[in-house]
């Protein structure tokens, strides 16, 4: 192939890549190109904000290690077990990322309500979840999981099976293959979707409204703050979704920090 | 559950999977389409903007302009008058707007992109309760024996009017003290009337305050009780003509109908209160 038609086509792709990369920065561009730095700082003010950012932290963190403690062992199961049963499965697990959050947050309500599905039998005493920040979490765990079972089911997968067979045949435990061996090959893309599916709890709205509610310092995270806001000033509602931003991209420039740093040193950051 | 156009709201949403950048973005969606259906001129389509909260009644009286009028197709745009206001501040074209709140309607005055405001409507905060509290639940002063209540939040009108209404009740001989033991039940505020009604209609919680003509949408799901008068306080309905309406003399038509005998007539079986008059229910 010619030199020139190499540089052409390479331009072609570059090109095509750039237009999605425009896309996807320039609505944020313009969010923080409308607001000035002193409409920012009376934005950090807001009455609304501090409270949210907390509750959303917390919740985050929280629903991302019930993610983890859960999703990391049905990934494992899920990638090594290749019956159909298993695929449906897959599938399965899968649908909460189609589902819109609104939907979801019905769904979590008629299951976990005080007249859902299961009041009966989880609450007997007359207390229920909804309203209470535990509320926010399933919420979070419920659109985030699918995230993070996919990312680490197709990272288990790629691991070399002969591995996993000289481990057993050296006397390990399935567990301890598990912990020792399939989860540290597998690190940084379980980072990966850990990171995904933390940013999109992070950015969960729908379900949460819904299901837990809003009350500020109980559930009112930072999306349905900005959502509150956005009723009666718009400038709020600005400064606050750039302060979501800023703090995603922070979260995500780290976690690609010691990914990389992981990958450097040849070892994983577990 | 949520009002169709709220539930589109919140699943626009699900689109950003990364979620950084919501509400703000999605609110604008909306809007556009509105929009670019409202310019379209020319024709006999005579563009509506309204509140939500005044879908059904429109509905009716939107089959009764186009009966008296064939050559024109009626258009409504429904959502929150915030909402509203700002789209018409963004040049959203439209004939009429019919505001569920006065200090809306004002800015646009001030603004000019409205005219000739008149109040057509007043709707009353209501206490709706669930069916499992009916019994403890009969009067103003029962609202703190519910264990969880429910308010919009004070950034939207029904929030704002259940305060004012609570302050006024800790004014009252229910005692100085009685918005804070409200406040103390209160496990969420919501966005709108409507997501109110659906937390009292589903049971989740036992009592909020809505509007007069949510509450009787809901039907036998919620008990409805009425707040005194000598307390309660009323939502102001006004409507005017957009400055630069495409079709101003059908616009009038419409604001005419609105006002007119029949037009009240069905505003009052929705449950709405007279523009003017005592401020107690009917």
């Amino acid at each position: 192939m010619s030199r020139r038609r190499t540089t052409v086509e390479n331009a072609t792709l570059g090109l095509l890549g750039g237009l999605l990369v425009a896309f996807l920065v320039v609505p944020l561009l313009a969010l923080i190109a409308s607001t000035s730095l002193t409409e920012l700082v009376e934005g950090l003010q807001h009455s609304l904000v501090w409270p949210a950012l907390r509750l959303s932290l917390i919740t985050t963190s929280i629903s991302l290690l019930v993610v983890l403690l859960l999703g990391t062992p049905l990934a494992w199961t899920l990638a090594r077990s290749g019956g159909r049963f298993a695929r449906f499965v897959e599938t399965l697990v899968q649908l909460p990322i189609v589902v819109p959050p609104a939907v979801a947050g019905v769904a979590l309500l008629l299951a976990f309500g005080r007249r859902g599905l299961l009041a009966g039998w989880l609450y007997p005493e007359g207390w229920a979840v909804t309203f209470t920040t535990g509320a926010v979490v399933l919420a979070e765990v419920f659109v985030s999981a699918p995230f993070f079972i996919q990312a680490a089911t197709s990272a288990f997968r790629r691991l070399d099976p002969s591995l996993v067979i000289v481990a057993r045949t050296f006397g390990a435990s399935p567990f301890r293959v598990f912990s020792r061996v399939a989860v540290p090959l597998a690190a940084p893309a379980l980072v990966a979707g850990a990171a995904m599916s933390w940013a999109r709890s992070l950015g969960e709205f729908g379900a949460t409204l819904m299901f837990a509610g809003n009350l500020q310092g109980e559930t009112q995270t930072l999306p349905l703050a900005i959502y509150t806001a956005l009723e009666s000033d718009m400038r709020a509602a600005r400064a606050l979704s750039i302060i979501m931003v800023l703090v995603a991209l922070a979260l995500l420039l780290l976690v690609r920090a010691v990914l990389r740093r992981s990958s450097e040193r040849g070892d994983s950051p577990w | 559950m949520a009002s169709p156009s709220r539930l589109t709201n919140l699943a626009c949403a699900s689109a950003l999977i990364l979620g950084v950048a919501l509400g703000a973005g999605c609110d604008s969606a909306t809007p556009g389409s509105a929009a670019r259906t409202a310019t379209r001129e020319g024709d006999g389509r005579l563009v509506v903007f309204a509140a939500t909260s005044l879908r059904d009644v429109f509905a009716t009286l939107g089959t009764d302009f186009e009966r008296a009028h064939p050559e024109v197709d009626l258009v409504f745009h429904f959502a929150g008058t915030h909402e509203l206001r700002t789209q018409l501040e963004h040049g959203a074209s439209a004939d009429v707007f019919a505001s569920a709140d006065q200090a809306h309607m004002d800015e646009l005055a001030r603004s000019a992109r409205v005219t000739g405001a008149v109040v057509f409507a007043r709707n009353e905060p209501v206490i709706v309760v669930s069916t499992e509290a009916a019994v403890r639940i009969r009067s103003l002063a029962d609202l703190p024996a519910a264990s969880r209540i429910v308010l919009g939040t004070p950034e939207v009108p029904i929030g704002r009017y259940a305060a004012q209404l609570l302050d006024r009740a800790s004014a009252s001989p229910l005692g100085a003290d009685f918005r804070a033991h409200v406040e103390a039940r209160v496990v969420s505020r919501e966005l709108n009337a409507r997501q109110v009604l659906a937390r009292v209609s589903l049971g989740e919680a036992q009592a909020g305050i809505v509007y007069r003509t949510d509450a009787q949408s809901a039907g036998s799901l919620v008990n409805v009780v009425t707040i005194p008068s000598e307390i309660n306080v009323s939502a102001q309905y006004p409507i005017a003509v957009v400055h630069d309406a495409a079709h101003p003399t059908m616009a009038r038509a419409f604001v005419e109908l609105v006002l007119s005998d029949g037009g009240q007539r069905t505003l009052r079986g929705a449950g709405f209160l007279p523009p003017t008059g005592s401020p107690s229910a009917p």
